[in-house]
């Protein structure tokens, strides 16, 4: 599906790149490289400067000062986009055409791409080729966009939430189709909100926050360090009674009346409240977002010294 | 300012010849406009609706034959005119607030391929135009007698149309340049104020002839102006001053600075 890329050689990258809209920093000096081969998922709250990244590696914004390089060449020029691919940011396709002329319409800029009917066929879409694109489903439209991000067999993938709005069995088929993408020695670069959501495929995760790489590295190690449960319930104890409770990052009172602890042990945690007899009902135990969870790093005691520890080892 | 790139050794295969991608574009956006009938029959039918409206009910202007064509030839350059500048000009402003089009603009293609499809799209439905203008201009004017008495050469007639695009292409650059600078509510409003004053003092709806002295000098100093001055002049064998092709020539030429400008600058729709 894709020509397979020597190991090791740096694909893309952002050096010391800054960029503001305005008053507001989005990116704050931030140091980013992809390498060939591997599948790297960018995670950060919302607003944390994953878009604006993106958008300096493909070529749609300039940096306000710093580097950004694709390819060895600056992302504003067009051959440099030659062996790339990626999506549009929100579900947009061009309504009045078919679907059929617009994988056409963006294969033919590829010098060698992947045969229309071929590609449509991969993603399911062979029985839509001759629909307008408006007239497709949520689902099938986000099919197609990944689709004409993988048409001109690029080396480099940028995919930007590219699982929204998806049913599960849409997907599955998704994450197979870059699965195959990968296993054929494809470069990927994956944003999400979600941690888990790219774990399985992602060989290394980037957190940014505030415009800066806060954590980078394999996924298992990430993962430990940002992971955070809620477990909710109810109760008559104030949420203070709760802050004690080893584990605990901080504990909070919602307004449904529910008490929410953020843990980094939800086993320890429940053990505790039920070892302690303390007073619950309807206990219930979730996986914290990555939002919540950084939110909770960076506002907690606990939270400030686990993020120094978190080492900014620069990429590549 | 970011500084340069250091070039790469990276080998990356040629992109697509220039002519390739323009043909490419413009195909899809012509296939984008057809699969909108209503809207290519509304700009199609403008300027034959401005001849019946304001041309025929002035027995005057029918039964003289010059007066005819040059009312024809105003009336197409005028259609021409609002169609490059609010279609396919302020267009872009809707377009970069759209991801759809921000995605066209990650693929291996600069912002030249794109530009000049619009252009030549531009031109071809402006084109469709202009046949019935055309027309309905020889079944209910005097002005057909110019051609058919041999006063006036049949090479004038395919000459006036492709003149009459051609003369359509300052006002799509201004178009193209308010469209880069504002989003798509302030360019339109925008545009509408810049396109009446602009047409009628460029003696697109009345003739100049009938212009205050000191009206008709501002006047020659409009791209407009010397858009209708060409146009009328190549379409009613009026005679045509130097001056107003070096008008024209400057405008389109500054013009078109302006909308590369803009679109260099553009970095997709902002949000303060």
């Amino acid at each position: 599906m894709t020509i397979p890329s020597p190991r090791g050689e740096v694909l893309s990258g952002a050096y010391g790149v800054r960029k503001s809209y305005g008053p507001v920093s989005a990116l704050d000096g931030i140091d980013f490289t992809v390498t060939a081969g591997e599948t790297v998922g960018l995670l950060g709250p919302n607003g944390a400067g994953k878009s604006t990244l993106l958008n300096l590696l493909s070529g749609l914004r300039q940096p306000d000062s710093g580097r950004v390089e694709l390819f060895g060449r600056e992302p504003r020029n067009p051959q440099a986009r030659q062996q790339l691919g990626t999506t549009p940011q929100a579900t947009s396709v061009p309504a009045t055409l078919r679907v059929r002329e617009t994988v056409d319409f963006v294969g033919s800029h590829y010098a060698n791409p992947i045969p229309t009917a071929e590609l449509l066929d991969g993603f399911g879409l062979g029985p839509a080729a001759g629909k307008q694109c408006g007239g497709l489903s949520g689902g099938q439209q986000r099919r197609l966009l990944v689709a004409l991000a993988l048409v001109g067999r690029p080396r480099l993938v940028i995919l930007d939430e590219p699982t929204t709005g998806l049913d599960v069995e849409a997907r599955e088929n998704l994450w197979e189709r870059l699965a195959d993408y990968r296993a054929a020695g494809g470069t990927l670069l994956i944003t999400s909100h979600y941690l888990d959501e790219i774990q399985n495929l992602a060989s290394r995760v980037v957190v940014i926050n505030s415009g800066t790489v806060v954590a980078d590295g394999q996924v298992d190690e990430i993962r430990s360090r940002v992971s955070v449960s809620r477990v909710s319930f109810h109760t008559a104890l104030p949420p203070s009674f709760f802050d004690s409770l080893p584990d605990t990052v901080s504990a909070s009172l919602a307004p449904s009346g529910a008490t929410t602890i953020l843990t980094h042990d939800a086993d320890a945690t429940v053990r505790t409240l039920v070892r302690d007899e303390v007073d619950f009902r309807g206990l219930e135990v979730h996986a914290a977002s990555l939002e919540e969870a950084f939110i909770s790093l960076t506002h907690s005691p606990a939270g400030a010294g686990q993020g120094r520890t978190m080492d900014r080892k620069a990429a590549g | 300012m970011s500084t340069p790139a250091i070039p790469g050794n990276m080998k990356l295969p040629a992109n697509k010849p220039l002519f390739t991608l323009i043909r490419i574009h413009t195909r899809a956006q012509v296939l984008e406009q057809l699969r909108i009938p209503v809207a290519v029959l509304s700009s199609t039918v403008f300027p034959t609706l401005a001849l019946v409206f304001f041309v025929l009910p002035q027995t005057a202007v029918t039964s003289n034959p010059e007066a005819s064509l040059i009312s024809i030839a105003q009336l197409a350059v005028f259609g021409v005119m609002s169609a490059f500048l609010f279609n396919y000009g302020i267009g872009v402003a809707e377009e970069r607030a759209n991801p759809w089009s921000s995605y066209v603009r990650t693929l291996p293609a600069g912002a030249f391929p794109a530009t000049v499809a619009r252009a030549v799209t531009a031109m071809m439905f402006a084109f469709f135009a202009l046949i019935p203008v055309l027309a309905v201009g020889a079944a209910t004017t005097a002005g057909l007698q110019l051609y058919t008495d041999g006063t006036l050469s049949w090479w004038r007639i395919p000459a006036s149309v492709a003149v009459w695009l051609l003369c359509g292409l300052p006002f799509l650059f201004l178009g193209l340049l308010i469209g880069y600078l504002c989003t798509s509510k302030v360019a339109i409003a925008l545009t509408q104020v810049v396109f009446f004053p602009l047409a009628f003092a460029g003696g697109m709806m009345l003739p100049p002839a009938i212009f205050s002295p000191g009206l008709n000098t501002f006047s020659l100093f409009l791209p407009s102006r010397a858009a209708r001055d060409i146009s009328v002049s190549v379409f009613s064998g009026t005679e045509l001053a130097p001056s107003s092709v070096i008008c024209f020539l400057a405008w389109t030429i500054l013009l078109c600075a302006g909308a590369v400008w803009a679109n260099r600058r553009d970095q997709g729709r902002r949000f303060r």
